[in-house]
């Protein structure tokens, strides 16, 4: 039983966890669940995300907005996962991002947006009664790929921060039902806007604008079988500082960005070891400060290559 | 098991400890480490420059000082003893961030509270508006909206109550001769001495003025500016510059100078600017019989336009007819190859924006929630100012040049747009999309050329080492109006052609103050 189990986790697994800020597609993507790919195998995949809301918290006053409408992110991203070894992934991400306003006269903005790049060790794993108790660290860092500017919320295409962050998971197994609870902790980076001043609760003289850190927490739970997989996923993402958005004014990049989600993952997987696996879920934010409200849908083309020598032959 | 958690917590908690150690984020704000201020000139003469409303300095009263001998003056300087006897870190922060400068201070809190009270009101459940009242501050929406036309006139006023307090005080100052506290026994000097008499205190005029006149302009937060004030003059006390005696005397100076300019502000007609629906409907009506599209508001719900009476308040520095005489011409016709052809420019910026294009629109937006264009002049200003070395009164009379340049140019830019009211480009073709928010107000002559003409003006003017900077700098603003895709490129040119004309009176009025360049 947990010999089969094991097979599970060594198998490649994508999640993506969107943190839907007021514009930003955070990609938490295949570091937020227990599996591993195998040591030489190699897994690309190509995403497409559509996020839209058109109801935003101003603070706590839930509003909507008729000289933006409806606030629409689409994400086209990139990304790659590979097993190092069997208990070290490395994993980054590519994303494309294009932003729209359904009403009002501000222009959308579009480019590529932070890579993100990953190393999930799996630390600790034992069997505990009939199933498997895993332990988790994913390391995580993201750079912005281009110059975009962070200070045209809602409609920038990202905050523009460098992050560093580390996630802590635990995932216990048994049969085909999981039970996995994270926890992650996000460095941010100041941010450099085009202004040389700027207003939070007092005018700051500086063209940096200080980047409160982010929580994350995750719980999650579902059917994992070497074919299919469907889960339901909870989070809770905090700004531990910043500001609240004045009333009638715009959002800014060091907002106190917080929010409540709620989704739903599916993967389907069509080979053995190697070949076509398809993914797709959504999410809602269910309660947020300072952010959309935001609906995502995503799904995602999955093929697993594996360079290990005994598929070489 | 023990060996492999051992394995698994060791790496994780040196990689935290040392991750989230790694980053130093502070943000390091330029205005904060300004040196404390030694005027390189104490411009002992501007008792005889010429201030802006007053006429004689002498209907003010300001008691003769207490003798330096006597029992309440010894009682003073006891008072300052026992400051600098046990300064803390917190007392030293406040003379640091007081000794930059009386006018410089106060000339960033209003920056601060322009930025904090400029946002437009939020609609009622029914679609329309609510408007500020000056006789109910405290209620939603809070008094004052203060948009740009509101901030030019509030920065005017408080700068020039400043410089005429500040005229008041020297001749006071020279009339009593009292040297400061700082040259007595025992009482140390920890900001640069200076010559200049200390009574009545130039630092208490500056704050009696300011917090006299921000009562009307800024009601709702008379508790906070009482409180900075509060603050400098214990600045004062702590830095051994004055005793409480030239304090309060320096206040009740500024309060009176300011109550001058307070009768002003209530008759200027800005109460006013505002209009009435009937008002905004007559402005459609007079523009559709000239054959012209008339200015619809691009917001959701449609919002009242901006101060469409600002074009009436009173300005300093010319008299309301030549308000007329700077009107310029009217736009191009909306039926005419011109303007069409002036629409498609601005949509050729709209389509294809480039990012150093977008960073000059950001740069300069100035928009809601913002010190304004005016008060990005005001910034740009003092990083330059604090090079000089001036006096007080200097710093003042040079901010009430800039600033009451800058309220007069809003009057004229007011009025033009209201006089021919004419559309915004993306009402003319609704595939123009905006890289900056659009000011609720008509398109012709574009407000940021007018503001940073004028201050451009005014600046070169004071200080002409800087050669083209600051004309540069206003064409970098006036031209990111059109990349921005908000403004035709005639509201751009024939704003700042305006803004200059009207930096020349102020310039022609700083050549006649009889204070120099």
């Amino acid at each position: 039983m947990t010999k089969h189990l094991r097979l599970y986790l060594n198998r490649y697994f994508v999640v993506l966890c969107f943190l839907s800020f007021f514009s930003k597609a955070a990609h938490a993507q295949t570091d937020a669940d227990a599996l591993m790919i195998p040591k030489n195998v190699f897994c690309g995949e190509l995403m497409y995300d559509h996020s839209s809301w058109d109801n935003y918290w101003e603070g706590t006053f839930k509003r909507t907005n008729g000289n933006i409408g409806t606030v629409t992110t689409n994400t086209y991203s990139a990304m790659g996962n590979y097993g190092i070894t069997n208990k070290l992934d490395f994993l980054f991400s590519v994303p494309y991002v294009t932003t729209n306003a359904s009403a009002g006269t501000l222009k959308g903005q579009s480019g590529f947006q932070d890579l993100s790049i990953s190393l999930k060790w799996l630390a600790f794993q034992t069997e505990i009664g009939k199933g498997i108790f895993s332990i988790h660290a994913i390391g995580e860092a993201t750079i912005p790929l281009s110059n975009y500017e962070p200070d045209f919320l809602p409609l920038s295409i990202g905050l523009h921060a460098e992050t560093a962050s580390l996630r802590g998971l635990l995932n216990y197994q048994t049969g085909r039902f999981f039970v996995a609870g994270a926890a992650q902790y996000i460095q941010r980076s100041d941010v450099t806007i085009d202004q040389d001043a700027y207003y939070t609760t007092q005018e700051i003289y500086s063209n940096k604008v200080y980047m409160p850190n982010v929580t994350n927490f995750l719980f999650s739970t579902g059917f994992r079988s070497l074919q299919f997989n469907a889960e339901a996923i909870i989070q809770q993402t905090t700004t531990h500082g910043g500001f609240d958005i004045r009333k009638n004014d715009m959002p800014f990049p060091s907002n106190e960005m917080n929010m409540t989600t709620a989704g739903v993952l599916f993967k389907y997987t069509f080979g053995s070891t190697t070949g076509f696996e398809l993914t797709a879920g959504g999410n809602r934010v269910l309660d947020g400060r300072n952010v959309g409200q935001s609906t995502d849908f995503f799904a995602g083309v999955l093929y697993l290559f594996d360079f290990s020598k005994k598929d070489k032959k | 098991m023990k060996r492999h958690l051992l394995n698994f917590i060791l790496p994780v908690a040196v990689s935290a400890i040392v991750f989230l150690g790694s980053c130093n984020k502070a943000v390091i704000d330029r205005t904060a480490n300004i040196p404390a201020l030694a005027p390189s000139n104490i411009d002992l003469n501007a008792d005889t420059w010429k201030p802006v409303l007053i006429t004689d300095p002498t209907v003010f009263t300001v008691a003769a000082p207490d003798a330096t001998n006597s029992p309440a003056y010894v009682a003073d300087l006891n008072e300052i003893k026992a400051y600098q006897s046990g300064l803390t870190s917190d007392q030293r922060a406040i003379i640091d961030y007081w000794s930059a400068g009386a006018v410089l201070r106060w000339n960033e809190i209003l920056r601060d509270l322009v930025a904090k009270h400029n946002l437009p009101p939020y609609q009622n459940p029914d679609g329309t508006y609510p408007a500020p009242s000056s006789t109910n501050p405290f209620a939603y929406p809070q008094f004052p909206f203060s948009n740009p036309p509101y901030a030019a006139r509030a920065y005017a006023y408080v700068s020039a109550a400043q410089y005429d307090a500040l005229i008041a005080a020297y001749h006071f100052k020279k009339l009593y001769n009292r040297a400061a506290p700082y040259n007595m026994a025992g009482v140390e000097a920890l900001i640069p001495k200076s010559t200049l008499p200390s009574y009545p205190s130039e630092d208490a005029v500056v704050a009696g003025a300011t917090v006299e006149i921000m009562k009307l302009l800024f009601p709702t937060e008379i508790a906070y500016i009482e409180q900075k004030a509060a603050e400098e003059m214990q600045y004062r006390m702590m830095a051994g510059a004055n005793v409480r005696g030239e304090l309060t005397a320096g206040q009740s100076l500024g309060a009176q100078v300011a109550d001058v300019f307070a009768a002003r502000a209530r008759a200027d007609n800005a109460g006013k600017a505002i209009g009435t629906p009937a008002i905004w409907t007559q402005l459609q009506v007079t523009t559709a019989a000239r054959g012209e599209t008339f200015w619809i508001s691009l917001e959701t719900p449609s919002r009242p336009p901006m101060l469409p009476l600002f074009g009436k308040v009173i300005p300093f520095l010319f008299d309301t007819t030549t308000v007329k005489a700077l009107r310029p011409g009217p736009p191009n016709l909306t039926n005419s190859a011109a303007f069409k052809q002036e629409v498609a420019e601005v949509l050729s910026y709209s389509k294809n924006p480039t990012r150093e294009h977008q960073e000059q629109v950001q740069f300069w937006a100035d928009g809601a929630g913002t010190y304004t264009p005016t008060g990005h002049w005001n910034a740009i200003a003092e990083a330059e100012f604090v090079k000089q070395g001036y006096s007080e009164v200097r710093w003042a009379r040079n901010y009430a040049l800039l600033n009451m340049a800058e309220m007069d140019v809003a009057i004229c830019c007011w009025d033009t747009k209201y006089f021919y009211f004419n559309q915004r480009p993306t009402q003319a073709n609704p595939n123009i999309k905006t890289l900056t928010g659009i000011p609720n107000f008509p398109s012709y002559t574009s407000g940021h050329s007018n503001f940073s003409a004028a201050a451009a003006t005014v600046l070169t003017y004071l200080l002409p080492d800087r050669g083209t900077k600051f004309t540069d700098l206003a064409n970098q603003a006036a031209l990111s109006r059109l990349y921005g895709a908000i403004h035709y490129r005639s509201d751009v040119e024939v704003g700042l052609t305006t803004g200059a004309a009207v930096g020349q009176y102020a310039v022609k009025r700083a050549q006649t103050d009889g204070a120099g360049n």
